[in-house]
């Protein structure tokens, strides 16, 4: 075997893994808690529509959020058991804000909805689309991106490249690490799956080298389940490696620019975890409804738990025994987490990891500093971009400025905010500018939608005006047309009248002179 | 002498005739200031700024008929915004016009409303949907929140309700930070 050459991104950041303590034990099933609150947006896309109603008994894997728009995802019961209600319940999101949930209240016994595998070799592509869309995958990295969407041969009708992602790069994490020790077949069949859909012409598997037994597992299942043109590849252990375009780049050489996607050259990428949840979606026709999560940070045993989506993080987090110091909960890792506003909230389907935080881990950040503008962001950036310079417009509100930087090509990683010396969040300036440019762009929006339809309702009156206008119009030339018809008429009578009073006059004057000679 | 006179009259004769060209051929219909200032107006039609609905306002601000400080909906952010297009001063909002008020959408009261209609007919963004004698109810993704359909209800039954913040439209705050007193020596 040729060793395959492999390229590299620019910028990123070595930060400590923290990887060991929570990859020492095998993953354990979390147990069924006394309720499940299973929100209903769980992907990136329109809010699925609720399909039971409170009081109605559910079995597991059966479908109680359904898709709604052309981007958005399914949502199944995770356990079987009854809906106790539909409510919004404390949303895992840094808002702090609610959003609608179906509770379940578990019967415990855990009882499967009747699932048959999906005959996806003998369907055609958008119907294994549909019943990927159905069974609610989604992009399990982080992103939650459905999956269906992604499931495509692309513009040249196949792939050169599919990447399946296994390099996990953020510090503390292990839920894919660990999945790959223990399910390397599986993911392997998952991905063989996604190279016939996708009809890729090789498979390659970056993992990051940190991670040699999950790297000997995956190899040992290529090997044992034969597949061919799968390849598992080490890259090195660099953050974020793990980013979809990092991990292109650094596998395939390619850098997909701005405003392109990968698929227009011909490469794909999808999450080890997804192309796990894929082979269990077609082929034994499971939904996708628990995933596993890693517990790390400050507890007194790190591991990693199945857990069915809607438990309460602090059910998964007691498991693991959180020191008495905790005073706050992270989803997903240090770089790119988001802090929870409790520790009630669910697990979903993007809780890849629940970090569990301490003054002492996370020591709260030095005050901020003015920018020196010494560059070290963007050397760090892995995205090529110059984050002090759409920081500097960001903080300013210039936001126009920002996107001219290119802000919406930050992947968000954090690894200009780890190497500033100011200690300046630079990623809280990225979201913060993000979302006040997505506000104002549905402003816009909706104000040129109202400005269409207020246009349109003027023509509309417009032509209705005009329309009765014609038809009054028509009405009168038709009265005017009838009478004079009638007056016409009234003429003709008349004219017939005289010309036969005149005939009649006539016809008796003529019998009177024939009458005159015969009376002489 | 007389070659540069020609040389001259020739020249304005040409250009004279490139600039009567171009002036029909790329002659811009309407006024490109209105579509500008227009683009800035909220669209809500509502006529709180004494003009029947947002383009005759901005004709008649293009016109220095009337003042940038007139629109309510669009608030201090809008004045900014029309300040920065027409190089004038910012103005606070003219209290005669009205108060910025959190965006709402119309809510119809399902079990007052009588389907008169009359609401229909006053919504400018045809936002309403119902039938005489029929239950009326708004779209609210289309409401503008005009509140001109709050006038021709005779049975008021219909109210504002500010947009509730949820997690689709929650923003990131702007980066704060608690200013923390400096510990005694």
């Amino acid at each position: 075997m040729t060793l395959r050459q492999l390229f590299h991104f620019n910028g990123g950041v070595k930060p400590a893994y923290n990887k060991e303590p929570s990859n020492a034990l095998p993953i354990m099933v979390a147990p069924l808690p006394a309720e499940l609150a299973i929100p209903l947006h769980q992907s990136v896309g329109g809010i699925p529509r609720p399909l039971v109603q409170a009081g109605e008994h559910v079995r597991k894997g059966q479908l109680i959020g359904g898709p709604d728009g052309y981007v958005s995802s399914s949502v199944h019961a995770s356990t079987s058991g009854l809906v106790k209600a539909i409510e919004p319940r404390l949303m895992p999101h840094t808002s702090g804000l609610s959003a609608l949930c179906v509770v379940i209240e578990p019967d415990g016994k855990d009882e499967w909805a009747d699932l048959a595998p999906i005959p996806w070799r003998s369907m055609k592509p958008d119907e294994v689309r549909d019943a990927l869309r159905d069974s609610g995958v989604v992009g399990l990295g982080g992103a939650v991106f459905p999956s269906y969407l992604k499931v495509n041969p692309g513009k040249q009708g196949h792939l050169n490249t599919l990447v399946i992602n296994g390099a996990e790069c953020e510090p503390f994490i292990t839920c894919d690490d660990m999945q790959m020790r223990e399910h390397a077949e599986t993911i392997i069949r998952g991905a063989a799956i996604l190279r016939d859909l996708t009809k890729a012409e090789q498979v390659l598997v970056g993992i990051e080298d940190n991670k040699p037994e999950a790297i000997a597992a995956m190899q040992v299942a290529v090997k044992a389940t034969g597949e061919p043109r799968i390849e598992i590849v080490p890259v090195p252990t660099r953050y974020p490696a793990g980013g979809a375009k990092q991990l292109i780049r650094v596998l395939t050489g390619i850098e997909v620019p701005h405003g392109t996607r990968s698929t227009d050259y011909g490469v794909q990428c999808f999450n080890t975890g997804t192309a796990f949840a894929i082979y269990e979606a077609l082929e034994l026709g499971r939904p996708l409804i628990s995933r596993i999560v890693t517990v790390a940070g400050n507890v007194e045993t790190a591991r990693n738990y199945e857990v069915r989506f809607g438990t309460p993080m602090k059910d998964v987090i007691a498991l693991s025994k959180a020191k008495p110091d905790t005073n706050r909960i992270v989803m997903g890792g240090p770089m790119m987490g988001f802090a929870m506003p409790a520790d009630t909230v669910p697990v979903v389907k993007a809780t890849n990891c629940i970090l569990v935080g301490s003054p002492t881990l996370f020591p709260p950040p030095p005050p901020e500093m003015p920018c020196i503008r010494c560059g070290e962001c963007a050397r760090a950036c892995p995205t090529d971009l110059q984050p002090f310079e759409m920081y500097w417009f960001s903080r300013a509100r210039i936001f126009g400025k920002a996107q001219e930087y290119h802000l919406f090509d930050c992947i968000e990683c954090g690894c200009c905010a780890y190497v500033c010396g100011s200690n300046i969040p630079l990623v809280d300036y990225f979201r913060f500018a993000k979302s006040e440019i997505w506000a104002r762009e549905n402003e816009k929006a909706a104000a040129d939608g109202a400005r269409e339809r207020y246009e349109f309702r003027l023509a509309r009156e417009e032509r209705e005006k005009a329309e009765k206008a014609a038809k009054l119009a028509a009405k009168a030339a038709e009265t005017k047309a009838k009478l004079a018809a009638a007056a016409s008429a009234d003429d003709e009578q008349k004219k017939a009248l005289i010309a036969a009073a005149v005939a009649r006059t006539e016809a008796a004057s003529a019998t009177r002179q024939e009458g005159t000679p015969g009376a002489d | 002498m007389l070659t540069a006179l020609f040389v001259m009259a020739l020249g304005s004769v040409i250009l004279g005739g490139a600039l009567g060209f171009a002036a029909v051929k790329f002659r811009v219909e309407g006024d490109p200031l209105v579509d500008k200032i227009d683009s800035i107006l909220p669209q809500t039609q509502c006529g709180q700024c004494g003009f029947p609905g947002c383009r005759p306002y901005a004709e008649a601000i293009a016109k220095g008929e009337a003042d940038i400080n007139c629109c309510p909906p669009g608030g201090e952010d809008g004045i900014h915004k029309l300040a920065d297009l027409l190089g004038r001063e910012f103005k606070p909002l003219s209290g005669e016009h009205g108060i910025e008020k959190p965006k709402s959408t119309a809510v119809i009261d399902e079990n007052t409303c009588i389907g008169c209609t009359l609401c229909i007919q006053a919504c400018p963004v045809d936002a309403i949907v119902g039938a005489a004698k029929q239950m009326h109810t708004v779209i609210a993704a289309q409401c503008t929140g005009c509140e001109l359909c709050l006038e021709p209800c005779p049975v008021n039954c219909i109210l504002m309700k500010p947009i509730d913040e949820s997690v689709e439209n929650w923003k990131w705050k702007y980066p704060t930070f608690a200013l923390q007193a400096r510990k005694a020596a």
